[in-house]
């Protein structure tokens, strides 16, 4: 049996604003070590919204969350910080790469951060990461002259620097035509099969969901089939 | 601590906007370069105003006034000790000016350690004659080396050479004004004649002008041996012992104290020249204030730039906050973009302002009042840098709290989703 990265029991979550609202109801389930599973549903199901919620960015919800079997309630927002800096690895919608820096100073930040390596060290895995996804040429070009395909693996590669327990994604796809797409999911392919690494990917994209291990279907806040 | 990170990251944002913090940093280049120029101009003329006066006056003056005693004899009686007397027609008694065992006291001030240095002085009434006609005036007898030494002396003399009054016997500088009304030059002699009818000739070696016009008409200067002779005292003779102290704050307490040792009237600086004190004061409070009020707009314009940038950068904060900074480095990072500003903008002004100072020093400035100034006077003091560059730090990290606040409490999840 693998070890268990995340686990959520009975998280409910309303918006409260003008009127209460619920968005989640009674989700629970877990993630074990190397699983490659992915989150789908309608638009407004809210499966974004749980995201969120386990990624740690947002605290306002109730139940229980564990990651790597830590309870995160009345955790600080340092402490939070510090968890999604060395537990958790993004890629989202808009790659959201640091317009100002430089492609491997980008896939850099989070592991300089850190401060688990030296900076030579860091640069050093940096470079290999990028290699990994075939775009170490690009390391020293500005984050805004790249395509959408190369900055979204310039994403992935930044996910990657802390050798997080789980790489969450949030419509990684949903901006990038099919040919990228495609690449981008084999890069995930990849990571889950040659490095055991955990993903949890929310989608809308019926293709790609059908292609990962597990598929975790939601219907307006709640869990239908998992 | 992560904070080379930190200044690394502030450095990237404030590089990729770096024309807007150029105008930000210009701003407090601006304020900064008119603080310094302003408080360096502004003391220099408290200075030489002060100079004026102050620096020719004494911190405590011990003298002899002719006043009233206040040991009248009904004092003494013993049948008139229980009420209230009232005694009417009293005149002052007295007049002897001379203070009473100078020798003694002068000996006794020049080993007390609270005292930088001493000039006896004696004051004499005189009329100088011209003709047919007699010009009231003063002659005061001076020690030309302490004198100098003490009171800037020197600074004063427009013609000659002061230490004549000591070399040559019978000799006089004369104020500016009297020596225009007596048409005297150096080398001329002019008569003196005391009050008490003593004429006596005096052989002119120099003119002063102190820049105070009145008192250059009537104000002339002789050795002290030289005025005892005028007036026929001998050589212990002195009315006024003039008393400089190493700290000039000292001088009511001193002057109390001598007061009662030597039983003499003791006058201290802050009496004599009050108003001078204060005219400075609200000259140097005038020119910080409005050095503050230019710094504060400064700081308005650093607030509004962080802000925009702050606005623009949004997504670059969610980032690095869903990467894992926390919210206190998100504000570390823009108060170092904010200070990174104050303190470039505050060098730059430190180097403008005394690159204006130097050229506000080379302005001609040419008044008769004046006798040893030439250009506007400028003080250098390197503590209006310092509080320059303090202030500009100070204001721009206030200027910056406020939005890397705001930054630092930005919620990723907003910018993410709102996308």
């Amino acid at each position: 049996m693998a070890k268990t990265v995340l686990q959520s029991s009975n998280i409910n979550k309303s918006f409260k604003d003008p009127i209460v609202v619920p968005v989640l109801k009674d989700i629970s389930f877990s993630v074990d070590q190397g699983e490659f599973v992915s989150v789908t549903g309608k638009s407004g199901c809210g499966k974004s919204t749980l995201l969120y919620i386990l990624s740690t960015m947002d605290t306002d919800y109730e139940g229980d969350l564990r990651i790597d079997g830590n309870l995160m309630r009345g955790k600080t927002e340092s402490e939070l910080a510090r968890i999604r800096n060395e537990k958790i690895g993004f890629v989202f919608q808009f790659h959201y790469l640091l317009n100002e820096f430089t492609v491997l100073k980008n896939v850099m930040l989070p592991g300089l951060k850190l401060q688990k390596y030296s900076e030579a060290e860091v640069e050093h895995r940096a470079m290999e990461h990028l290699k990994t996804l075939g775009i170490e040429t690009l390391a020293l070009k500005k984050a805004n002259q790249l395509s959408g395909g190369e900055k979204q693996r310039v994403a992935i590669s930044r996910a990657l620097i802390n050798d997080p327990l789980i790489i969450m994604g949030d419509e990684p796809t949903g901006n990038l035509d099919k040919k990228n797409s495609d690449i981008v999911f084999d890069i995930f392919k990849q990571l889950c099969e040659e490095f055991k690494q955990t993903l949890l990917i929310v989608t809308h994209d019926q293709s790609f969901a059908e292609n990962t291990h597990r598929i975790i279907e939601m219907e307006d806040g709640r869990i239908i089939s998992n | 601590m992560n904070l080379k990170l930190i200044a690394d990251i502030a450095k990237s944002l404030l590089m990729a906007r770096w024309r807007q913090s150029l105008v930000a940093a210009i701003g407090v280049t601006f304020s900064i370069t008119m603080f310094i120029a302003l408080l360096g101009f502004m003391n220099g003329l408290n200075d030489l105003l002060d100079g004026l006066i102050l620096n020719r006056t004494p911190h405590v003056r011990l003298f002899n006034e002719i006043k009233p005693n206040p040991n009248q004899p009904i004092n003494l009686s013993n049948d008139f000790q229980g009420g209230h007397n009232f005694i009417q027609s009293i005149k002052s008694s007295g007049g002897r000016l001379e203070i009473h065992n100078g020798g003694a006291i002068l000996a006794a001030l020049k080993v007390d350690p609270r005292v930088l240095g001493i000039s006896p002085k004696i004051s004499s009434q005189v009329l100088y004659n011209s003709g047919t006609i007699d010009i009231t005036g003063a002659v005061s007898g001076i020690d030309v080396i302490a004198e100098s030494e003490l009171f800037f002396f020197k600074d004063y003399i427009r013609e000659g050479e002061p230490l004549d009054l000591k070399n040559v016997s019978n000799s006089i500088i004369l104020g500016k004004g009297v020596a225009e009304k007596l048409l005297a030059e150096i080398g001329d002699v002019v008569q003196v004649t005391t009050s008490k009818g003593d004429r006596l000739p005096l052989k002119v070696v120099g003119k002063f002008q102190s820049g105070i016009a009145d008192f250059d008409k009537v104000q002339s200067f002789a050795s002290i041996a030289t005025v005892q002779k005028l007036l026929g005292k001998p050589n212990t003779y002195v009315t006024d012992i003039q008393i400089k102290l190493k700290d000039l704050n000292t001088a009511p307490s001193v002057a109390k104290e001598y007061a009662k040792i030597f039983q003499a009237d003791a006058e201290d600086i802050q009496t004599a020249n009050s108003q001078f004190s204060t005219g400075s004061f609200v000259r140097t409070l005038i020119s910080y204030s409005v050095g503050i009020v230019l710094l504060i707009v400064a700081g308005f314009g650093i607030y509004n730039i962080l802000n925009m940038m702050i606005y623009e950068k949004m997504d670059t904060i969610a980032i690095l906050k869903a990467t894992g900074f926390s919210g206190s480095d998100v504000r570390k990072i823009f108060l170092g973009i904010a200070l990174s500003i104050g303190l470039l903008g505050g060098l730059l002004g430190l180097v403008f302002g005394f690159s204006l100072s130097l050229i506000i020093d080379q302005i001609p400035f040419n008044t008769a009042a004046l006798p040893t100034i030439k250009t506007y006077p400028v003080n250098y003091n390197p503590k209006f840098y310092i509080i320059g560059i303090v202030f500009s730090l100070f204001t721009t990290y206030l200027a910056g709290f406020f939005p890397a606040r705001k930054a630092s409490k930005i919620d990723p999840v907003i910018i993410i989703r709102g996308k």
